[in-house]
Parts: C-alpha cells; sequence; structure tokens
C-alpha cells in the first residue's frame, strides 16, 4: 500500500468531512430531541430557563394527548375511589379527572387514511401516466407534460381559495375523498414527472422480450416493468407521502372536523389546558413515526432512488 | 418451422422512410441475413417480422399465414435481442422458462423442457444464478434458451454478437451455427458485420437507406455485386473501382484504359458514359510484363497474403497477393486483371451492368 492514493481520502480529510456531518446532524437532530425530551418532561420542566437538560421524565404529556380532563375540588377528590389504573394517577396529581378521550386518535387516523391514500393514488396514477408518456406516441406529448408541471409552477396555497369554494361547492368539505383528491392532485405531477424519470431508464427490450413470449402488453407492464421500477415508485411514494403527511396550509382551511388531519391538529392543544407543552411536544412525536418507519423501509430505494440514472451503466 | 414471406413491406416513422418497399423470400429452415450500415433499415425490417412494428404498408407471411398486423404474442416467434434483454429480476431458470409459463404449460413439462435445453447449450450449472453477474457468452446462452425453449416457428437475432468481446464472438459465431444445423429452425439474424454475414448466412440480404441492393448467397453476392454499394460493402478490403468514361456495346468484352485492353465478361447490355471498372483485390496479380503501370505505395503482411496499396493512372488499388511475393514502396509494376472477374457499374446510378458473369443473380435482385 502506498501512502499517497488520488482517490481515496487522506485521514486529515476524513476527519474534517467527519466533524462536518456530525456538526450537520446536530444542528437538524436538535430540534428532534427538544421535541422528543418535551414530550416526556413535566410543565413545569417543559418551560424552565435554563432548559433543563436532565429532568425527570414523566408520561404527562401522553397522557394529556390522549384525555380531556375536569379540574375537581379536593373535596371532591377525596370522595372518588383510588385511581385505577396508573394514568388516573397522573391526572388526579393535579387535582383533575379523566372526563374521556382526546380526539388525537382520530385525527391521528385521518392523517393516515389521507395521507397514504393519497399517495397511494398519486403513486398508481402517476406510474400508469409516466409508462404511457414514456412508451407511446401521445399525441401533444410534450405540452401534456409541461401542463402537468405547470401546476407546480405556484405555491399550492395560491389558489386556496378557488378551491375553497370549488370544495364548498361540491361537497368536499372536512371530508376524507376530498383531501385524498386534493393531495393527489398536488403530488401527481411529481409522480408522472419522476417516474417517467425511471421508466424512460428501463430498456424497452426487456418488455419487448416478454411480448414475444408470449404475454400481453398489461402483462409485459406489471411482470416486467413494475418490479424493475420498484426504486422509484418507492422513492416517489416517500416524496408524495411525506408531503400530503405534513401538509398544514389545506388542512387548516378544508377540514374543521371529520376529516381533519393531525397537524391542524396538534397545535389545538395548547389552548385546552394552558399551555400544555409536553402534549404538544408528544403529539408532535407521535406523529413523526409513521412516516420515519415508512422511509426506513423504503430506504434502500431511496438512496437509489436520488441518484438513478447518475451513472451511466 | 417455417418459411417467411415479406411482400412490399414498407415502414414509415413520420416523414423518414425506414424500409422502402422490401420484398423476398425466406425458405424453411434457412439461415438469412439482413447486413447493412447502421440506419439502413435491417433492423425496422427484423422488427415488422417479429411483431414489435406495425408495418406502414406491405405483407408477411409466417408459415403461410398473414401477421402483419398481429400482435408478437400471437405470432410464435423467438426474438434475441442485442443487449440480450433477459429480466434482470429473475434467475436463469426463471428467464428461460418465461416463455413456457405463458402458455401455461404444467411445470414438470416446463421443468423438464429448461433441462434439456440447458444441456443443449452448456449452461446447467448457472440456472440458479440470478443473470446480472452472468458473463457475456452466458447470458447470450440464457437468451438463446429462452429463444429455443419454446421450439418457435422462427427466431429472430438483432446482432446477438454485436455485444460480445472479438474472442467470445468468434465462438459464438460458430455455437450460433452448429445450433442452427441441429435445430434446423428459420432464422432470420440482423448484422452490419459482412464478415459474419458471410461465415453464417445461407442467404443475404443487402440494404441500404432503406432500400434492398441485392438478395442472394453469400458467394453471388461476393462475386457478382448487383452495386457499387454491395461491391464496397462486402468484402475487405472493399472493390477496386477504376473509373472512365466512354462507350461499350453489348457483346463487347473489353475496354481500353490509358492504351491497355482491359477485359471483362461480355456485356449484354450497351452503355455509353462514366463507369466503373471493379475488381476485387484478390484478383489482380503484380507482373513485369503486364502494361498497365502502377508504383507501390505500401504493403500489409497478412500471414498467408498481403494487402499492396498501389497508385495507377486511373488512381488508388489494392492488391491481395501471396505474401511470398517481394514489394518494395516506391517500386513500379505491372498489374495483371483477372477479367472473368470483372463487374462494369453506372458511375451515376451505381448498378452493375449486365454481363455473362451476373445475368441469372441480377434478374432477380
Amino acid at each position: 500500500m502506498s501512502s499517497y492514493s488520488i482517490t481515496e481520502p487522506s485521514a486529515r480529510q476524513k476527519w474534517v468531512a467527519g466533524s462536518l456531518v456530525i456538526a450537520y446532524a446536530v444542528i437538524t437532530l436538535l430540534p428532534l430531541v427538544w421535541i422528543l425530551t418535551t414530550g416526556f418532561k413535566s410543565p413545569n420542566d417543559a418551560i424552565a430557563y435554563p432548559p433543563k437538560v436532565v429532568f425527570e421524565p414523566s408520561l404527562e404529556g401522553y397522557v394529556n394527548l390522549f384525555t380531556t380532563r375536569t379540574r375537581v375540588t379536593p373535596e371532591q377528590l377525596e370522595a372518588l375511589p383510588p385511581p385505577a389504573t396508573w394514568y388516573e394517577e397522573i391526572v388526579r396529581d393535579r387535582d383533575m379527572v379523566i372526563a374521556g378521550p382526546s380526539r388525537y386518535g382520530e385525527r391521528f387516523l385521518n392523517s393516515v387514511i389521507i395521507g397514504f391514500g393519497s399517495t397511494f393514488l398519486s403513486v398508481f396514477l402517476g406510474t400508469l401516466a409516466a409508462y404511457a408518456f414514456s412508451r407511446f406516441k401521445v399525441p401533444l406529448k410534450d405540452d401534456l407534460l409541461f401542463f402537468i408541471l405547470s401546476t407546480r409552477m405556484m405555491p399550492p396555497i395560491a389558489v386556496a381559495i378557488p378551491i375553497f369554494l370549488m370544495f364548498r361547492t361540491l361537497g368536499l368539505s372536512d371530508t376524507h375523498l376530498g383531501m385524498i383528491l386534493l393531495y393527489t392532485a398536488v403530488n401527481i405531477s411529481l409522480a408522472v414527472w419522476l417516474l417517467k424519470g425511471f421508466i424512460d431508464e428501463i430498456p424497452r427490450e426487456y418488455e419487448e422480450a416478454a411480448l414475444i413470449d408470449g404475454y400481453t402488453r398489461f402483462q409485459a407492464f406489471y411482470k416486467v416493468v413494475l418490479p424493475q421500477a420498484a426504486t422509484g415508485i418507492a422513492s416517489t411514494a416517500i416524496f408524495c407521502l411525506i408531503f400530503s403527511w405534513n401538509e398544514y396550509a389545506f388542512a387548516v382551511l378544508l377540514t374543521s372536523g371529520t376529516a381533519q388531519t393531525a397537524p391542524p391538529f396538534i397545535p389545538t392543544i395548547i389552548g385546552v389546558g394552558g399551555q400544555d407543552w409536553p402534549a404538544v411536544a408528544a403529539g408532535a412525536t407521535l406523529f413523526l413515526v409513521p412516516v420515519m418507519v415508512f422511509t426506513v423501509l423504503l430506504r434502500k430505494h431511496l438512496l437509489r432512488g436520488i441518484t438513478f440514472g447518475a451513472v451511466r451503466k | 418451422m417455417a418459411e417467411i414471406v415479406i411482400r412490399n413491406l414498407r415502414k414509415e416513422f413520420g416523414d423518414f422512410t425506414a424500409v422502402q418497399s422490401s420484398s423476398f423470400k425466406i425458405e424453411d429452415g434457412e439461415f438469412f441475413m439482413l447486413l447493412g450500415p447502421s440506419g439502413c433499415g435491417k433492423t425496422t425490417t427484423l422488427r415488422m417480422i417479429a411483431g414489435l412494428e406495425l408495418p406502414t404498408s406491405g405483407e408477411i407471411y409466417i408459415d403461410g399465414e398473414e401477421v402483419g398486423q398481429k400482435p408478437a404474442s400471437k405470432r410464435d416467434i423467438a426474438f434475441v435481442f442485442q443487449m440480450f434483454a433477459l429480466y434482470p429480476h429473475m434467475n436463469v431458470r426463471k428467464n428461460i422458462s418465461y416463455p413456457l409459463i405463458s402458455q401455461g404449460m404444467p411445470k414438470s413439462q416446463v421443468k423438464e423442457k429448461v433441462g434439456e435445453v440447458s444441456r443443449i447449450l452448456g449452461i446447467e450449472d448457472i440456472l440458479d444464478r440470478p443473470v446480472g453477474g452472468l458473463s457475456g457468452g452466458d447470458r447470450q446462452r440464457v437468451a438463446l434458451g429462452r429463444a429455443i425453449v419454446r421450439d418457435p416457428k422462427a427466431f429472430m437475432m438483432d446482432e446477438p454478437l454485436g455485444a460480445l468481446d472479438a474472442e467470445f464472438r468468434e465462438r459464438m459465431a460458430e455455437e450460433l451455427r452448429a445450433l442452427h444445423d441441429r435445430m434446423n429452425a428459420t432464422t432470420v439474424y440482423v448484422t452490419h458485420d459482412q464478415l459474419e454475414a458471410m461465415q453464417m448466412g445461407d442467404k443475404i440480404v443487402v440494404m441500404n437507406h432503406g432500400v434492398i441492393e441485392q438478395f442472394g448467397t453469400p458467394q453471388d453476392i461476393y462475386d457478382k455485386p448487383a452495386s457499387m454499394f454491395v461491391a464496397d460493402f462486402i468484402g475487405s478490403p472493399s472493390m477496386n473501382f477504376l473509373r472512365f468514361h466512354g462507350e461499350v456495346h453489348a457483346g463487347s468484352s473489353s475496354v481500353q484504359m490509358h492504351h491497355e485492353d482491359l477485359a471483362f465478361p461480355m456485356l449484354q447490355e450497351p452503355f455509353e458514359g462514366d463507369m466503373v471498372f471493379g475488381i476485387r483485390p484478390e484478383h489482380i496479380s503484380l507482373t513485369d510484363n503486364a502494361g498497365f503501370r502502377s508504383e507501390v505505395l505500401a504493403a500489409e503482411y497478412l500471414g498467408t497474403t498481403q494487402i499492396v496499396t498501389l497508385r495507377s493512372a486511373s488512381g488508388e488499388l489494392k492488391a491481395r497477393i501471396p505474401s511470398d511475393k517481394k514489394v518494395r514502396a516506391g517500386e513500379h509494376v505491372g498489374l495483371d486483371f483477372n477479367g472473368s472477374t470483372v463487374t462494369l457499374f453506372d458511375n451515376q446510378s451505381g448498378r452493375a451492368l449486365r454481363s455473362s458473369l451476373n445475368e441469372g443473380v441480377l434478374a432477380h435482385g
């Protein structure tokens, strides 16, 4: 081994690169750590200044997130039977009793239905459209592709008022279907363009071989093209999910009850029993989990997806 | 197996005509070469026979049945792609069995068939490997396996050796030819390599700019080219062209060039104007007493023969002569042409003039 190489980084370069990565990780992860720890703090610790790094962990935030509570007088508290569960105990320590479940569970479920529903629809329609654009002679192909892309040329919220009026007329306001359609409409341009790139890279010969081997065009599509587009489909799905999962503005505007998603709901927790930061943080922490799991599951594909086509084989 | 008849086949892509009204017939069991430079329409022709491209007009008969507008899956032919197009998400065994599965063949029978084919091709030990890591030769064999496993009516091959290294190519060419002889399957093979076409083909169609220039056996195409394009494209080094102006009559068999009589096979048509005297390098010999003089520019040693580049009053020539004859650059030598092998061409159209040499060939060219 020679001590000098033009491709292997030197020890110093490695050290510098490593430090930069660590610094970047600290900057981006710190807010997440903050949210995560705040969720486990007591309300007093959460607003302590200077912030407490070491604190006594408490599940109060999580209990408050999932419950609604009523304040009672010490006499009334005395009169009650002893708490049956650990979370009742936490609540009673604050001179309160549990009045019922909160809406967080429902809102979370709405997010799952709307987020994954619109992701599925975007990817499903996007794959079919991208395949057609990639393989067939579509009249006005370039104009159509530009038209699809042009829906991205302004912030979606710029058309909030027309959409609001449209939804009201069509009875789509505050419905799951309405939100799925809306997020699909926003995501579909990304899906079509991204997937078209992936499908363009799959040589036509594979489908042609399948056609020759006695399969129909559709069989060739789902047996030969789809498995090879898996990378593209996975990374497109992640991007679509991240958008519809995190979307806030339209959710605030168009949903209030039945179909309200978690993002507009979480801030409303603040108002319920004073400024309950641990509950807000707990809601945010749980809200991060699905996208994180989804991304981790598909991360191999995602990494390949981002660098796909960068190197000519 | 089947014979394939192509009648007035034409393909246009927008304003561009890829194939202009081709007609030819491929006999049952023939190894048939579509030869030409890139962009000449040979691959488009092959893809139309296979059903991957629909013709703008014309008919394709496979085994007597008109299939021109039928989808590929209904034509019962196999196709070997230049880049092999093995399904990357399947292993070798699945790749080979895929055409059988589409027909709904029972599993035990599929297994038997795949085993038989892999024995023929010598790929039994790689059946369970993914196709990603295979060498070029093995990929080629797997692609062939996928083609032959189904006993199709005909094989289409699109430059199947093009993606292989030179050393492998030779061996695969032999294997291919041996496989063809064993199965006796009608094969249509596209190549731009004239050596490959000559070496392997029973019949060759030479195409240029979407037009069939000549159709015949390798010998006929080499010895009796129908056009200057064919004469130039086939053979390495290619045919020598000596341009001259003059007049020839039906029945004449020599022409005067630089005060020397040069013989050629007896013409069957008159011509007046710019002509080309075409002679293959191996039909030129160097003799001191011949009247047609030239100067040696260079000699390339090729083992048993050598290629001598010469400058004459009619331009540069290449001669292929035995390598034991000593030639030095700068030397002046006489050239002797073997007149019975000469073809005269119309310089303007490139068409060969009819003579006693090529009359039978040009008639159906």
